[in-house]
């Protein structure tokens, strides 16, 4: 696809919520979306589209391959993320760590969350992919009337629910 | 909870939130915070099936239920699915639910206090925004508040929360604390004075958006302009309450008295004429749309705050912003009304209020 203002390959892709005309999409190359976004956006849409830019800038060449990169619990790709600026899954975070990382650095300027913590956790990062996993296997079992899988299933979700834990600090301190 | 809320009643009064009181309320209309949270056993809304949807709105309210907490219990949950289109548009209008998640599509709900001062949307872009308003400048007490309220639904749901990372969202713009404050201002002053852009300028190095409310894209001026902090990752509440409520904030208040001081003293009878004009306008007009008159209902409102205009209370100004606002005008009128009812119903209404007198059509 082609930049809408020049001949260079679109490598971006802006929806941007304007009123009343509702979501408009964009498909921009590098240098125009940068002159785009600089005129100013809607804060959220133009802040991770900014950030979204300047990763593209600096992965290049691999761009074609990480857009390609799906996520193993709810499936979405990176160009997927990357066209839409939302995520998929609470995984996501764990699945496309170090690709979402640099975009974190750009956004926030940082990278370790260090406000408030829940005083109950799902526990690790690939608990989410699990839980959402079961959700999904408890549904298949009632739509095909396995009562008994499903409610074995419910309990497992119950159990890991139920336990009270604060979250483990995290072990790489390093940024 | 109550299971509906009278859309009709909702809409004969303002929120507590918009009484016009509370620090420096001259210049600030509210302060609201929201945080984003998310279930751990659900995809983002985003990558949600219908039944995922469906699961989720029937998962929180059953949670919700369960809360023995008394404020709870007297708060309103509404179902936004089957709600027409002009109650979604009333409870966007008095900033209960976004416009967002009243144009979208699905299972979607709303929980919020009769006195409105705090609502939680359910599956908008987050499968939770927990947001609490306040009149005037109180970023304090309404962080207060919706961390209670956080701490409370923490109880009965488990958080999408990541080590690392901090609370999960859909958009990694909102990743972390998952806090966004909002200070709404009134700045006229630097509007008249053309100084916005500087503001503008200075905002932008410091983790700040400074947004613009109303006007945009029409041939009025928009005199609200909503401060917030763009980051939400690597610092603590207390930092980012303290950035836009006591560094921010304050310096925006500052340049808005100092605009408005100038005005006064150098161009004292050229805003007079300009004030009364508006109220002139508002207090004769047989029709018109809602763009012009937020335009002159905000000189108005400066013109009480520099004491221009004394037979006006800027509760009233208040008022009439929200109760002029299509929906509001519509569900006090009892009917959908045509653009060109609604417009000539607006200058009616307008007359009446400003005069002082009860509106005969509503009684």
């Amino acid at each position: 696809m082609k930049c809408q203002f020049c001949e260079k390959p679109a490598t971006f892709h802006i929806t941007e919520l304007t009123e009343p005309a509702g979501p408009q999409v964009m498909h921009l190359c590098e240098e125009h979306a940068k002159g785009f976004l600089q005129k100013g956006a809607t804060p959220p849409v133009s802040a991770i589209a900014g950030a979204l830019a300047k990763q593209i800038g600096q992965v290049g060449d691999d761009l074609e391959e990480l857009d390609q990169k799906e996520c193993p619990v709810c499936g979405i790709s990176f160009f997927e993320f990357r066209n839409s600026g939302r995520l998929g899954c609470p995984y996501d975070y764990t699945h496309f760590e170090s690709d979402l990382r640099p975009l974190l650095v750009n956004v926030h300027d940082k990278t370790k969350h260090v406000g408030k913590r829940p005083t109950r956790s799902a526990g690790t990062a690939d608990s989410f992919a699990r839980m959402i996993g079961l959700r999904r296997e408890m549904e298949e079992a009632i739509e095909r009337e396995d009562y008994e899988r499903a409610s074995e299933i419910r309990d497992e979700l119950k159990a890991m629910e139920d336990p009270i834990r604060t979250p483990p600090s995290d072990p790489d301190e390093t940024t | 909870m109550k299971r509906d809320a009278d859309f009709d009643e909702l809409a004969r009064y303002p929120g507590e939130w918009m009484r016009g009181e509370g620090p420096e309320s001259d210049i600030v209309i509210s302060t609201r915070i929201r945080l984003a949270r998310n279930l751990a056993d659900f995809p983002f809304i985003r990558r949600c099936s219908d039944e995922d949807r469906l699961s989720i709105e029937r998962t929180v309210r059953a949670r919700m239920d369960s809360l023995t907490d008394q404020r709870w219990k007297s708060a309103h949950y509404v179902d936004l699915e089957p709600l027409s289109e002009i109650d979604r548009q009333l409870l966007v209008e008095r900033q209960l639910i976004s416009r967002e998640i009243a144009e979208s599509d699905g299972s979607r709900a709303v929980a919020f206090d009769v006195t409105e001062g705090y609502s939680v949307m359910i599956n908008e872009e987050d499968h939770l925004r927990i947001q609490v308003m306040k009149s005037g400048l109180d970023v304090q007490n309404a962080w207060e508040q919706v961390n209670r309220i956080d701490d409370m639904l923490e109880e009965v749901i488990l958080y999408a929360f990541h080590p690392r990372y901090g609370y999960l969202t859909a958009c990694p713009t909102n990743v972390g604390t998952g806090l966004r404050v909002s200070v709404m201002l009134h700045l006229p002053a630097l509007v008249i004075t053309e100084q916005m852009d500087r503001v503008f300028r200075s905002m932008q190095r410091i983790n700040v958006t400074v947004r613009g409310l109303y006007g945009e894209g029409s041939q009025y001026t928009g005199d609200f302009y909503q401060v917030s902090n763009q980051v939400t990752l690597g610092y603590t509440e207390a930092e980012l309450l303290a950035l836009v409520g006591e560094e921010v904030a304050p310096r925006i208040i500052e340049y808005e008295r100092k605009a408005r001081a100038a005005l006064l003293k150098n161009n004292r009878d050229d805003l007079h004429d300009e004030v009364s004009r508006a109220m002139g306008i508002l207090s004769t007009a047989r029709k018109i749309s809602s763009e012009e008159t937020m335009h002159h209902l905000s000189k108005i409102r400066l013109g009480i705050s520099l004491g221009l205009i004394s037979e006006l209370d800027v509760k009233v100004v208040n008022q009439l912003f929200l109760q002029s606002q299509s929906a509001h005008l519509q569900k006090l009128q009892g009917r959908v009304l045509g653009t060109a009812e609604r417009h000539a119903r607006r200058a009616s209404f307008l007359q009446h209020h400003l005069a002082g007198k009860d509106d005969p059509t509503w009684n």
